[in-house]
């Protein structure tokens, strides 16, 4: 098992940014694990554990999880409606690095500001979360880790 | 990192193109489509707008035939009823395109249920109603009804701008776990499919609305609930200030396309 990276000069100031939103959010409140984003990927493990595909694809599907889907189509033919917000993933793990997908998925606004695909692992900087899910992530730090395992996957034909 | 971005711009333009060669673009939408702006009954499924073309099958005729009895029936302390003094409901034709309006002793904006209940605990000394009761939501949409197929027609001007700019600003703040914004969905993604619902413009042109998935008929401020709900955002209660000038900025944005109270919705 991988060490999980130390608090790096990026990811320190998250902390402490997170530690306050985490203490009003309540004990529920998963601790974010800090990591480091080199060139437009997060190249380290969240976790250290290998992500597992078929749980990755089962969170992707999952509408109160990932729920990819409403915006993404994915070649997963056995579930109807593939959204069209975002670009097709069926060969998304031909062309974007495991760093890249991992980064898309943790908080995609850190590539593109405009986008309209939610950060599934980040509690900073949102408005107004609905109480339940306050200082909770989307997804949790082994979920995004299952996930990318599932895109790295998904080569095309 | 120069890479990842030209593969995101190549991907954003193939999902702009995508928005182009939906069905629904191809077809010639009468007075539902004013320029660029298009009711959600051009993004409607054939059946679902059926119904609606049909007041025999459209379900919100019948909460309207309620509130058409209510009209003339008094209520209250002071004994009195609409129609003593509006008249025939047929008064108030074109009055329902033009809210919310600027609201003089209140110094705030007014939506048609709160003028309602304006009438009912100041005119006639009666309970107001609450916001979803069926006897708001047939009278609202009796109101509304009177101005179908009028051109929806609400003023920004004088005291109404500020309110028009709170509501501008709710409009684009991204909100909720998702960290979306109504213009994200409705102005950036109209056209496409989120999941099994096409995405509309997100136009109130047509409430209170029938909603198939609801089986009921249903306020605007419900849908707005419904759509802050959908992103993991804390709601705001119907009729709150919050509401009301949103209201009148998705109203304004409508301007031009027609009244269709009661329409019908997936
Ligand atoms: C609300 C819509 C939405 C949801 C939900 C969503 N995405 Fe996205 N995604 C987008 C959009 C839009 C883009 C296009 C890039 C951009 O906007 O920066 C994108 C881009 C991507 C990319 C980069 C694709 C490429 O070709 O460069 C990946 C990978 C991705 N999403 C994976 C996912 C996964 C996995 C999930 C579920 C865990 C997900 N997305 C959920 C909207 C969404
Ligand atoms: C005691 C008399 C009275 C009664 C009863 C009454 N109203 Fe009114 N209503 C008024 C007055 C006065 C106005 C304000 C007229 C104006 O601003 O031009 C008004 C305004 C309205 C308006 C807005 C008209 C506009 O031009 O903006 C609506 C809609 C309305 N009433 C609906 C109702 C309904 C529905 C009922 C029965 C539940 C009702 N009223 C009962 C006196 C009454
Ligand atoms: C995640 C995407 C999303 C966001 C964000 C969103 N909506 Fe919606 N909204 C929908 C969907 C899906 C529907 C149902 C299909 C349609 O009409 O687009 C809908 C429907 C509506 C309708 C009903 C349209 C009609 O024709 O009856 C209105 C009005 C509306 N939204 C307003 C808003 C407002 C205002 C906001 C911001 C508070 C908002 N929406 C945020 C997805 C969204």
């Amino acid at each position: 098992m991988r060490k999980r990276p130390l608090l790096t000069a990026v990811a320190l100031p998250l902390a402490l940014v997170l530690a306050p939103a985490l203490g009003a959010g309540g004990a529920a409140a998963e601790e974010l694990v800090a990591y480091e984003v080199v060139e437009g990927a997060i190249p380290a493990s969240l976790t250290g554990v290998p992500g597992d595909p078929e749980a990755g694809k089962a969170a992707a599907v999952h509408r109160q999880k990932g729920n990819c889907l409403a915006c993404h189509a994915m070649p997963i033919p056995d579930q109807p409606f593939h959204g069209e917000v975002g670009p097709d993933l069926s060969a998304v793990g031909s062309y974007l690095s495991e760093g890249e997908l991992r980064l898309r998925l943790v908080d995609s606004k850190k590539i593109n500001p405009e986008t309209s695909m939610p950060g599934f692992y980040k509690v900073e900087g949102l408005h107004r979360v609905a109480e339940k899910f306050r200082g909770k992530p989307i997804l949790t730090a082994q979920e995004v880790e299952d996930v990318v395992a599932y895109l790295l996957t998904l080569k095309g034909n | 990192m120069r890479r990842i971005g030209i593969v995101l711009a190549a991907a954003g333009l193939i999902s702009v193109a995508g928005a182009g060669v939906a069905y629904t673009d191809s077809i010639d939408w009468g007075t539902y489509q004013v320029g660029d702006k298009r009711s959600g009954y051009t993004y409607a499924q054939p059946e679902t707008r059926a119904m609606q073309d049909d007041d025999f099958e459209n379900p919100g005729f019948l909460l309207m035939d309620q509130a058409a009895t209510l009209w003339e029936t008094p209520d209250g302390a002071a004994g009195k009823a609409c129609v003593g003094c509006h008249g025939d409901v047929e008064s108030l034709a074109g009055v329902g395109a033009t809210y919310p309006v600027y609201f003089e002793p209140w110094g705030k904006m007014m939506t048609v249920e709160q003028r309602i209940n304006q009438c009912r605990t100041e005119g006639m000394k009666a309970d107001p109603w609450k916001w979803e009761s069926d006897e708001m939501l047939g009278m609202t949409a009796l109101v509304k009804h009177q101005s179908r197929g009028m051109p929806v027609n609400v003023s920004i001007d004088g005291p109404a701008k500020p309110f028009y700019e709170k509501g501008e600003a709710f409009y684009y703040e991204r909100r909720g776990q998702l960290d979306l914004a109504c213009a994200n969905c409705h102005m950036d993604n109209a056209g496409l499919q989120l999941r099994a619902n096409t995405l509309s413009q997100g136009m109130p042109n047509g409430f209170p609305t029938y909603r198939l998935k609801w089986q009921k008929v249903g306020s605007l401020h419900r849908r707005l609930r419904g759509c802050n709900d959908q992103v993991r955002a804390e709601p705001y209660e119907r009729g709150s200030d919050e509401y009301v000038n949103l209201e009148l900025f998705i109203m304004h944005r409508a301007n031009g396309l027609p009244v269709e109270t009661p329409a019908v919705r997936n």
